[in-house]
């Protein structure tokens, strides 16, 4: 964790890089997200009084998006597609081998700090179900034994 | 089937060569000036008579929707924005386009944007795409450095900047005017019509949003004329489409085919045929997650087009197909559905917000068959109850499904609540 000052200097930084740009918000967001992993409580208060937004408004719009996390994630993130093509597919019993493999459900992160599975709705992949992505990376056709080398992968 | 000189997309599965150079020799950004001379009237003029319908689901006429642009600014600038925040389960289309023939989009985003009067547009593309943000922004990139873009765009005379803005994964923002609301940095909640876009817009300006895939066929559209693309398909329903099949077929894919394709000509020539073999079909779902299924029945002469598949109570909604086999759970996958929906309702209005838990809880119970049989009725009731009582579609998008299914497998649903009262389980329910 870094302290309050660190985030408001970088957080500052940030802020300076989207001076002047039009709806900035998501922006912001994004960068910091990657600048971090996740948007730390503290960097709101920052965002809103720069923009001249309540701190209400802004964690509204934070917590409205599924792709902003409050707190860190693991060191990789296994997001499995749950929508209905790769349900079709097998993508149910690629989930289940997932929880138990991992021994977590979705939202958690492995004891080891390793690993955060969450589920996605539809990544796009549907004629390749089912989908998952590691990382930022898609991959497709997944199945149980894919699914055993990306963790083997990763960790 | 659509003969391989007639296709749009001729670098759909990402074969050839992705950068500017290799779209130039498959014939993109080819006299593009040209067809900006031909002026802002003609150009609208031409797609309207291409009978280029709206790609993204409502299947809105393209041409017509650009004419309600202001044809004189009154002072505020006017905005297009393309909508990439493909989030329908099911739909997969655009991807393929943005990742592998990106300049498609991009010229036709210049030549769009002339025929509205913009001299900027935003493309709006959903958190979950990476790989298609980096295609993109480096195809883009690539058109700058080339003069395709900024200051007097390929030559034409016409200052034109393209932005590309990433969503931070709402389906909701695939809406309109929440599109609109996120691009200017806000919780992505749909906004009252009217005022519509083209009046109060994006920061209040003059905006039409389109679909990625209604965009990226202008170009060619205008270079081959209207009675080209008028000429595939039937009266209404006019031209190529991009359809995504997914599911229990042998070879699931995105293909450009012809509109009004027999369904059946679709799985068998591109995806191998259903699993099984045709009598294996249980239901396919034609035009992604929001659009009611079509029954083994329906399916033996369904045609894929808008027309058709509204007058079956359905629709082409983005064509994506999913195909379900006889050894799916139909009623599960409808209430998956309405798991989608509930998480992905952004809470504005009680009946979407409140009715989507209500319908996906009582399909829940349906599934197991723990629910008296009045409760489909009632379940039913809840569904008319929630459609066109919302601002957006998405309360629409949610009962559509689950009145396909009551219409066409209410007996199945029957049969379980009964199986589970007299404690015997029905074929279905043991799997």
């Amino acid at each position: 964790m870094q302290t309050s000052t660190e985030i408001a200097a970088r957080v500052g930084e940030i802020l300076d890089a989207h001076e002047g740009m039009e709806g900035p918000l998501l922006p912001i967001l994004h960068a910091i997200q990657h600048a971090y992993g996740y948007v730390p409580r503290d960097s709101l208060p920052i965002i809103a009084k720069r923009l001249n937004l309540t701190r209400a408004e802004v964690h509204g719009v934070m917590s409205f998006y599924h792709d902003f996390r409050e707190d860190p994630a693991g060191k990789h993130v296994l997001k499995l597609c749950r929508a209905e093509a790769c349900q079709a597919m097998g993508g149910d019993r690629v989930a289940q081998h997932a929880q138990n493999r991992l021994g977590i459900e979705w939202h958690e992160t492995t004891k080891d700090g390793q690993i955060t599975l969450e589920p996605v709705f539809c990544l796009g992949l549907c004629a390749c179900a089912p989908a998952a992505l590691v990382d930022g990376k898609v991959v497709g056709r997944v199945d149980e034994a894919r699914l055993d080398a990306i963790i083997e992968g990763v960790r | 089937m659509l003969k391989d000189q007639d296709r749009i997309f001729t670098n759909l599965y990402g074969m050839h060569d992705r950068t500017l150079a290799g779209a130039k020799k498959r014939g993109h950004w080819d006299g593009t000036a040209d067809i900006i001379k031909r002026g802002r009237d003609t150009i609208i003029e031409q797609v309207k008579a291409s009978g280029l319908r709206g790609r993204g689901g409502a299947g809105f006429p393209t041409g017509l929707k650009w004419s309600f642009m202001p044809k004189q600014s009154d002072g505020r600038p006017s905005y297009l924005v393309v909508n990439a925040d493909e989030s329908e389960p099911g739909t997969c289309k655009d991807r393929e386009i943005m990742r592998h023939d990106p300049h498609t989009l991009i010229e036709g985003c210049l030549i769009a944007s002339f025929a509205m009067g913009a001299n900027a547009c935003y493309i709006y593309i959903r958190g979950e795409y990476i790989r298609e943000r980096e295609a993109l922004q480096a195809a883009i990139d690539e058109c700058y450095d080339a003069g395709l873009l900024g200051k007097n765009a390929a030559k034409s005379g016409w200052d034109f900047d393209l932005y590309l803005h990433h969503g931070a994964g709402a389906y909701i923002c695939g809406e309109e005017t929440a599109l609109l609301e996120s691009l200017e940095g806000k919780k992505g909640m749909p906004r009252m019509k009217p005022p519509f876009p083209a009046g109060s817009g994006l920061y209040g300006c003059p905006t039409t949003v389109n679909n990625v895939e209604s965009i990226a066929v202008v170009p060619t559209i205008l270079r081959r004329g209207p009675e080209w693309f008028a000429g595939f398909g039937r009266p209404n329903n006019a031209g190529t489409k991009l359809f995504g099949i997914s599911g229990h077929v042998n070879n699931p894919c995105v293909v450009e085919e012809a509109m009004s394709i027999p369904l059946k000509e679709l799985l068998d020539r591109h995806c191998g045929g259903v699993r099984g073999g045709w009598k294996n079909l249980k239901a396919v779902i034609p035009g992604g997650s929001s659009v009611p299924l079509l029954t083994q029945a329906q399916c033996d002469d369904a045609i894929m087009d808008f027309d058709w598949l509204r007058e079956q109570r359905s629709g082409l909604g983005t064509a994506a197909v999913i195909v379900m086999d006889q050894s799916t759970d139909v009623i599960k996958a409808i209430w998956r559905l309405s798991k989608f929906y509930k998480h992905e309702s952004c809470g504005q209005c009680t009946p979407c917000r409140e009715g989507t838990g209500w319908m996906m809880r009582v399909m829940d119970r349906l599934v197991r068959g723990e629910a008296e049989v009045e409760e489909i009725d009632m379940l039913l009731s809840v569904t008319k109850q929630v459609e066109g009582h919302t601002i957006c579609a998405l309360g629409d998008a949610a009962a559509w499904p689950i009145q396909g299914l009551v219409r066409a497998f209410r007996d199945e649903i029957e049969d379980r609540i009964k199986a589970k009262k007299t404690g015997r389980l029905s074929a279905v329910a043991a799997e």
